[in-house]
């Protein structure tokens, strides 16, 4: 069987079955939520860029870009009860250190902390994560080994 | 409806001009910088998705240094100035005098980012001065802060306003090519990244509705 990598683009998301692994590469002060379930293998990756879609100033909005509502997005693209699945995040960083920093600056931790309330309301269970600091991550997921495979430049790789 | 969707072609040449005049007065302090003659390509202005955006900096991974600043006043917006790795260590060590820099080294890397930060510092003064001689609004650039990453984790940061009110980018990219390095391809890039409700303004101080 051929191994595709199934690449996920900024706010976008997407979802995976084995043999092929999920990516997305060069999140900074995004945050990108692994959700899956291991009786199925199958799982999804959503690159979230804002916590809030309150924040949306127009009309039409696109769900992956926001963790409120990108989350319940995911979900419905797997098609799986919630309570089936289990999250892994990373992301969230802080890439410029300023002065005096206004609120849009600290984007990173409320990104983190928007998805943990949004999995939360879904009482999905985040099993590990690599989040903060001030590295940009590229991750991959593989459904079968449940293994989140992260990249930074700056801080060498991990697995989660 | 988009703040984009109001963008029209001539809107889109005056940003050029924008690019062009602000560029090129950071050419010039560049050039007086390194010594060296610095040619400046014709500004791009580009309305692109957030994905494009990342590949207009060579991809969501390719490493870049760079420096970032906010631009607050009468408008708004995002600045960077982005260096391959190869060609900010040749400016560091054009400008520290220091024939063997390289980021590898640890204890010399601080001084040259801090060399880097302030050429950012002057690069991008020199062209928000002339972008606001040129609209007569007040710009108050904040202090550059400097990084080294994957150009996707960069460049993310400074779309954080922009994607508040909608999917799009309209970004002016401006390639700055040292001639000392005789060197193929782009050796600087700079993004001007006004914020939505900048466009207006700034159209509007240049008489144009």
């Amino acid at each position: 069987m051929i191994k595709n990598i199934i690449k996920v683009g900024i706010a976008d998301s997407g979802t995976v079955s084995p043999p092929d692994t999920i990516r997305t590469s060069g999140l900074g002060s995004c945050v990108g939520v692994i959700l899956y379930d291991s009786r199925s293998q199958k799982a999804g990756l959503l690159h979230v860029m804002l916590p809030d879609s309150s924040l949306a100033r127009s009309g039409e909005i696109n769900p992956a870009k926001f963790a409120d509502t990108g989350i319940p997005h995911l979900i419905e693209q797997l098609n799986l009860p919630p309570s089936r699945l289990k999250a892994k995040i990373a992301g969230g960083a802080q890439m410029f250190q300023f002065a005096g920093q206004k609120d849009t600056m600290r984007i990173g931790p409320r990104n983190v902390d928007a998805v943990k309330e949004a999995l939360s309301q879904f009482k999905i269970k985040i099993v590990s994560e690599d989040t903060g600091g001030s590295s940009g991550r590229t991750i991959e997921f593989d459904p079968v080994t449940t293994s989140l495979h992260i990249r930074t430049v700056n801080v060498g790789e991990k697995v989660i | 409806m988009s703040y984009e969707d109001d963008i029209t072609a001539y809107h889109l040449d005056i940003l050029r001009e924008i690019g062009n005049i602000g560029a090129g007065n950071a050419a010039t302090a560049l050039s007086a910088l390194l010594g060296n003659k610095v040619d400046m390509a014709v500004p791009h202005v580009k309305v692109v998705s957030f994905d494009e955006m990342m590949d207009i900096a060579g991809g969501p991974e390719n490493i870049v240094v760079s420096v970032f600043l906010r631009i607050e006043g009468e408008m708004t917006g995002s600045m960077f100035f982005i260096l391959s790795t190869t060609q900010a260590e040749s400016f560091i060590r054009t400008l520290t005098n220091n024939k063997s820099f390289n980021f590898d080294d640890i204890g010399e890397s601080e001084l040259g980012l801090s060399a880097l930060q302030e050429m950012g510092n002057i690069l991008s003064g020199s062209y928000l001065s002339s972008l606001s001689d040129f609209t007569n609004l007040n710009l108050y650039p904040t202090v550059p802060a400097i990084a080294i990453d994957m150009a996707g984790a960069i460049i993310s940061f400074g779309l954080v306003e922009l994607s508040q009110a909608g999917d799009k980018v309209i970004v002016i990219d401006t390639e700055l090519t040292d001639d000392g390095e005789k060197r193929e391809g782009a050796n600087g890039q700079f993004f001007l990244l006004p914020d939505p409700e900048s466009f207006k303004i700034l159209f509007r101080s240049l008489g144009v509705d």
